[in-house]
């Protein structure tokens, strides 16, 4: 046999005073780490196969088990990093490309936390949210130009079509396939409750899931999986999904294994077939041909419902945006390259795109100086990580955020990075049945519900303290920002001044 | 209903059809509207003259006919019904197509078929008189797709470039006795069967008698089949990290 030249990257610790042998960390983890050893009555470790989920360490009732990170090491090496050689194992191995999932983990510039927020003292008093009305209400899509009356002087209203959300939190496109069902019908009735929406992704829309279309984003994307009418009638709006901030340029491939029962059905591909979208639509090659795909919809839905066209931030994105603001378009999804995915080469993830920040400020900036910034909303995503992200996101410019990867942490997930291998031991990226039941969709709705009701007090306490009552003068407000650690040039570009100012 | 579209905004065009309690519907003098039919389901669509992009686009079981060429995307994603094309039809004819059937006399452009899908009972299938252009059944997912070659005077391939590239699923019959060149590794080409012939037949005489093609004519000649050795194509291409 070769030798493994890999090294387990985490140990697990059993502390055999606690451990009582009950055997459920051995039920509970899909990757088999953990087996029982009779003849000693003991628990035995396979730690090469631990992805560090926590589910065995979660629900040891005797708080037996700990992962920590493995201190055996190679020789140590600033250049050569443990990761670095591993990859090169693992390739040299096989001859495949390296998979991964869920965000870019490296260490890149956080424009978040390099960006504080302002409060009032003294003069321009702030709001006590708890006592004063706040408004934390968007509508997204396109706004009229000038206000028309009629002869009589009443107003014409003739408004393109809205998306009304309560506050301006989504939850992004993850697909039935990529994710699990008990994960999507929780995405469905949080946002069902919250009064925003969540979004299909590429795999279409699960019959059961059609009574949450009025909270529902459906997405068409080049696979055109789940595509046809009485999906497209049943959302609220349509996006075209033209990129994604994990894996800018490249399509999606959902991999036979998780092409399976339901998830084959909603997709219409026989089951066990890869469900591949290729990078590009195959009918767009510019903005002339999106905007063909953009009019086929609305026909398609007689013009009722706003179009997104999601995008990937990356280096020309300011340009890109502004061909999507005459497509036809009503709102744009830029995708930041900390977004999440279920599954992208490592080495597009970790290596492809630009910062959400930085691409949210010259978007913004580049549609309000061509005079088109009211034709589209924008929506960003791409690790918006908590409620502070968020307003900064919408004082930076943005009209509402996705949030993905948190939506997913609330339901459980512990970013063991692994979804591609559909083992999720927390019943969210899986298809697998017994996997799937974990995650109680009753639970998981509620999760969500809490955690964008507690985003929504801090986004309130937040312009209270600004001294803002509304999220409409917060829009684009960039005075309300300021900078630290940031050179001119960035400073340039998110179009804030540095603390100090 | 007749509509005489002229230089009729499509929007205006579209509007009509779509409110229109009438199923029947003739479009006189059609020049370049796009979207007709899309979404729509029910209707029986006649068409003279030049449809624009898009015709029939997520379509539910309407049967549209143009007298006359279709330009690109005809039956984009459409889900059932049929469309049937006199003349020829554009690139991107049958885009992602998920059930129902489309007929063209003629030639068809680029990227015919691409992605076309199936599931158990519902099979699209695309028929092409003439020639195909290139990519045609990229990614084929599902479906059948028929080039007869009928028209062919020798000055085009009966199919271009690359044909069935990234194709994971269905079937395509090519009637020629020489196969396109550098087809992809994945993609097994074979003689014909019997049964092959069978399932196609009734296909065959129904594209025949629409268009006034002589079945045993069609059927007289060498025809190739090609599938996919495998559905999961690019399994070999990934390892975990």
């Amino acid at each position: 046999m070769a030798i493994n030249y890999m090294v387990p990257e985490y140990e697990v610790v059993r502390d055999p005073q606690r451990c009582i042998a009950c055997r459920v960390c051995e039920r509970q983890c899909a990757n088999e780490v953990h087996s029982y050893d009779p003849e000693l009555n003991c628990m035995r470790s396979d730690e090469t196969k631990c992805v560090n989920c926590h589910r065995c360490v979660s629900l040891c009732p005797t708080h037996a088990l700990k992962i920590v990170k493995n201190n055996d090491t190679f020789k140590l090496n600033s250049n050569w990093s443990m990761q670095a050689i591993t990859e090169i194992y693992r390739e040299a191995d096989t001859g495949g490309m390296l998979l991964s999932s869920m965000g870019n983990p490296n260490d890149y510039p956080i424009y978040w936390d390099k960006m504080l927020i302002n409060a009032s003292q003294v003069t321009n008093p702030s709001i006590d949210p708890l006592r004063e009305p706040m408004e934390t209400r968007v509508y997204l899509g396109k706004k009229p130009d000038h206000v028309e009356r009629n002869s009589d002087g009443s107003l014409q209203i003739n408004t393109p079509p809205q998306l009304e959300l309560n506050v301006p939190i989504m939850f992004s496109a993850m697909s039935y396939g990529a994710i699990s069902y008990n994960a999507h019908e929780s995405l469905a009735r949080a946002a069902t409750e919250l009064n925003t929406y969540y979004n299909t992704g590429e795999g279409g829309l699960h019959k059961d899931f059609y009574q949450y279309g009025p909270h529902t984003i459906v997405q068409v994307a080049s696979g055109r999986f789940g595509v046809h009418k009485d999906y497209l009638n049943a959302g609220a709006a349509i996006e075209i999904k033209m990129g994604q901030g994990a894996k800018p340029g490249i399509g999606g491939h959902l991999p036979g294994t998780k092409s399976v029962g339901d998830v084959a059905r909603t997709r219409m591909i026989p089951e066990g077939s890869d469900a591949i979208s290729p990078a590009p639509h195959h009918d767009i090659y510019s903005i002339e041909d999106l905007r063909q795909l953009v009019y086929s919809l609305k026909e398609a839905t007689a013009y009722k419902k706003p179009i997104i066209v999601k995008i990937a931030a990356v280096h020309n994105v300011a340009a890109i945006a502004s061909g999507i603001a005459r497509s036809g378009a009503d709102i744009i999804a830029i995708d930041g390259f900390r977004g999440g995915t279920g599954a992208a080469p490592t080495r597009i993830r970790d290596n492809v795109g630009i910062p959400i920040e930085l691409a949210l400020a010259s978007v913004d900036r580049r549609l309000r100086e061509e005079g088109i910034r009211n034709n589209v909303s924008i929506v960003v995503g791409g690790s918006i990580r908590n409620s502070a992200d968020v307003v900064k996101a919408i004082a930076l410019g943005a009209d509402a955020v996705y949030i993905g990867t948190a939506a997913l942490i609330a339901l459980g997930c512990h970013l063991c990075r692994s979804c591609q291998t559909g083992k999720c031991n927390w019943g969210i990226a899986t298809q697998r049945p017994d996997l799937v039941k974990r995650l109680n969709p009753n639970v998981g709705y509620q999760r969500l519900v809490n955690l964008v009701n507690a985003w929504q007090h801090e986004i309130m306490e937040m312009m209270g303290g600004m001294g803002i009552n509304s999220i409409e003068a917060l829009k684009g407000n960039r005075l309300m920002l300021r900078g630290v650690g940031l050179n001119e040039k960035e400073l340039e570009i998110l179009g804030i001044k540095h603390a100090g100012e | 209903m007749k509509i005489t579209a002229g230089d009729m905004h499509f929007q205006t065009l579209n509007e009509t059809i779509r409110n229109t309690p009438d199923t029947e519907i003739e479009i006189d003098s059609c020049l370049g509207q796009r979207y007709i039919g899309a979404g729509l389901s029910g209707k029986h669509i006649v068409i003279k003259g030049t449809p624009g992009n898009a015709l029939g686009a997520y379509q539910d079981g309407c049967n549209i006919e143009v007298h006359g060429d279709a330009q690109d995307a005809t039956g984009d994603t459409m889900n059932d019904g049929m469309i049937t094309v006199y003349g020829s039809s554009g690139d991107a004819t049958g885009y992602a197509m998920r059930g129902g059937k489309i007929f063209v006399k003629g030639n068809i452009g680029y990227r015919a078929g691409i992605h076309m899908k199936a599931y158990k009972e519902k099979v699209p299938k695309l028929i092409i008189g003439g020639c195909a252009g290139s990519f045609l059944g990229e990614y084929q997912a599902g479906g059948v797709i028929v080039v007869l070659g009928l028209l062919q005077d020798g000055s085009y391939p009966l199919v271009g470039n690359f044909c069935g590239t990234g194709m994971h699923g269905g079937k395509m019959y090519l009637r020629t006795d020489t196969l396109p060149a550098n087809l992809p590794i994945q993609v097994k080409a074979e003689d014909a069967s019997e049964k092959d012939m069978d399932e196609v037949r009734p296909l065959l005489q129904e594209f025949c008698s629409k268009f006034d093609f002589d079945l045993q004519t069609v059927l007289n000649a060498h025809f190739f089949v090609l599938t996919p050795d495998t559905a999961n194509p690019y399994k070999a291409l990934y390892t975990r990290n």
